[in-house]
């Protein structure tokens, strides 16, 4: 199974990373290769077999609803590479223009 | 003092030969001999770690309680988090990171008056079989330092296996414990799914992450399981069993005791040394009265594609986490004209993408684009879903082979420790050195590598031993009647 180097592009634009030329020029015969070896799987029939996603059954754990002390602001944001203070002191991240602002 | 094992330590601890704090002191003396030839830790606690000895002694001194690993340092892989510590993931992605909390094992550790000596090495995000992935340096192996010491964790391995720590932490996905300790010459056991809590453990692949301890010796490893395993509820995962006395019932052997032998362990690939190795362990446990048989695992040669698809999928979804918003590098942004130029300047998903693409090394950006793949529109059900079916037909094999025996047998690697550099450039080939640990990350068992020999060049090899579910406490009573009956586990490297 080989990928086009647009194909290698678009995969990278969905998990949001910045590739280099280079980088796209490697990855695209790198996934390609893994995906040769990959496709052993299709070798096998599967017919009536279950996914098992999970090695352990997995439920719901749930718990009372009971009040109790959060992480306090400031230390769940002392690693932000961008934080800021607003006028009573209270803190948030700082994130550049989530939208287009020259339309 | 510092090449016994961490119970003989214990021992002279408890007896007041040896105060906590000249233990520590000994072992950072030794990490400081050794590091510029090892390389094994990023972070060295010397301040932490002494203070830490010093309170444990005074604890002996007043007589009060005292925890089941008091005064024993123990190294951690830099993949958990400690409050307040450098805790990197062997990323730049993570380099300045502090973590606000710490792990639940990091927890338990402090309950056992464990001393926490310092943060080791490993590959980036925990990707890799050769700890060449990491960020920041190059662990050797310290039996022939020109090779890797094996990876993820190998850092952790090796700080062991040159008597810089006695006892270490690390996880295992793929074999990221196991296959370390074999090219290292320790103990390395992934316990079951869900038995060690996994809170505060940076994830990589969270249905196969585990937690778990490189030692000497079957014992120490014992001991370390005891002091981490256990209910959390902060990991919903984290099975609520009581943990057995692990340290106490290591000595008991099993009898009668069946092993299987998994045929599909013994095909191409396999190197002559490790195989001849393999075989002897088999005849050792033969002469204890055990009984070998030949079993089948049919889905081996489709784990290593069901694992790449599996884990890279899961990985995919939780590296995304890193946007560099909340922490973790940020690539400064682009002053936009637009937007008023200065700080704050260009797009959100510009810079979400910079700083990713910066961030990341090059495995790691090599996993979370071919899980992306697997997952996406067109693809999930033909990669993703399709490797979940052959995911079940590999547990269905080992309840198949649990049905018949006791505990499967066989190599922990294909082969010993290979050369710096010579898989860096090959992926697959890089891959495929995790070939016989995969599938029990895949199926949720336990299993611990101990040493078992070594190649005529001097190079440790591993028996893998794995068991069913939740079975550790069988799991390690075998391996320690083969640690009994040999001398493997006493050798130690030649170092500075």
């Amino acid at each position: 199974m080989s990928l086009t180097p647009a194909e290698v592009r678009n995969v990278a634009q969905l998990a949001r990373l910045d590739l280099t030329d280079a980088e796209l020029t490697a990855m695209t015969r790198q996934l390609g290769s893994i995906l040769d070896y990959v496709a052993r799987l299709q070798q096998l029939n599967l017919d009536g077999v279950e996914p098992l996603a999970h090695a352990l059954e997995v439920h719901n754990v749930f718990r009372d609803d009971e009040p109790a002390p959060s992480l306090p602001v400031a230390e769940a944001l002392a690693n932000a590479p961008d934080r800021r203070t607003r006028g009573e002191g209270e803190q948030f991240y700082a994130v550049p223009a989530v939208l287009d602002t020259e339309a | 003092m510092i090449e016994r094992s961490a119970s003989d330590l214990l021992a002279s601890l408890s007896k007041g030969d040896i105060s906590a704090e000249a233990l520590t002191g000994q072992f950072l003396q030794a990490i400081k001999q050794r590091e510029p030839d090892v390389r094994a830790f990023l972070h060295i606690n010397e301040a932490g770690a002494l203070q830490q000895a010093r309170a444990v002694d005074a604890k002996r001194k007043r007589g009060e309680p005292i925890g089941l690993l008091a005064g024993l340092p123990v190294a951690i892989k830099d993949v958990l988090c400690i409050k307040g510590q450098p805790t990197t993931c062997g990323s730049k992605m993570l380099q300045n990171y502090r973590p606000p909390y710490d792990a639940h094992v990091i927890e338990r550790l402090r309950g056992a008056d464990a001393v926490l000596i310092g943060k080791t090495n490993m590959d980036e995000f925990a990707m890799g079989s050769s700890t060449e992935n990491s960020a920041f340096q190059v662990t050797a192996n310290p039996w022939e330092l020109t090779r890797i010491p094996g990876g993820s964790s190998g850092g952790s391995a090796a700080a062991v296996a040159a008597c810089e720590a006695p006892l270490s932490l690390g996880s295992d996905t793929g074999g990221s414990i196991r296959q370390p300790a074999a090219l290292c010459g320790v103990v390395g056991l992934k316990p079951s799914y869900g038995r060690v809590s996994r809170y505060g453990l940076i994830a990589y692949a969270s249905s196969l992450d585990q937690i778990g301890p490189f030692a000497h010796t079957v014992a120490d490893a014992a001991l370390l399981l005891e002091a981490i395993a256990g209910h959390d509820r902060r990991d919903s995962t984290s099975v609520d069993k009581s943990t057995p006395p692990y340290s106490k019932n290591v000595e008991e052997p099993v009898k009668p005791l069946v092993i299987g032998v998994a045929r599909e362990y013994f095909l191409e690939g396999l190197d002559a040394e490790v195989e001849k190795a393999v075989r002897a362990a088999l005849k050792v446990y033969e002469g204890l009265g055990a009984k070998v048989q030949e079993i089948s695992l049919p889905h081996t040669p489709y784990a290593v594609a069901t694992y790449y698809l599996v884990a890279t999928a899961e990985a995919s979804s939780n590296l995304a986490r890193y946007d560099g918003v909340h922490y973790g590098h940020r690539t400064p942004s682009q002053p936009s004209p637009a937007a008023g130029g200065g700080q704050g300047g260009g797009r959100l998903i510009d810079m979400v993408k910079r700083s990713r693409g910066e961030g990341f090394g090059a495995e790691v950006k090599r996993r979370i684009m071919l899980g992306t793949y697997a997952l996406s529109s067109g693809y999930k059900d033909a990669l993703y879903v399709r490797a979940l079916k052959v995911r079940r037909l590999i547990r269905e094999d080992f309840d198949k082979a649990f049905g018949g025996c006791d505990v499967v047998m066989g190599p922990t690697t294909p082969t010993a420790a290979f050369k710096a550099g010579e898989k860096a450039n090959d992926p697959l080939a890089m891959y495929l050195s995790d070939v016989y640990t995969i599938s029990g990350n895949l199926a949720g068992i336990p299993g611990v590598s101990v040493p078992c020999g070594f190649t005529a060049s001097g190079l440790p090899i591993g028996l893998q031993i794995q068991a069913a579910p939740f079975e550790e406490e069988k799991l390690l009573r075998v391996a320690r009647m083969y640690e009994r009956a040999t001398d493997w586990h006493m050798r130690r490297p030649k170092l500075a």
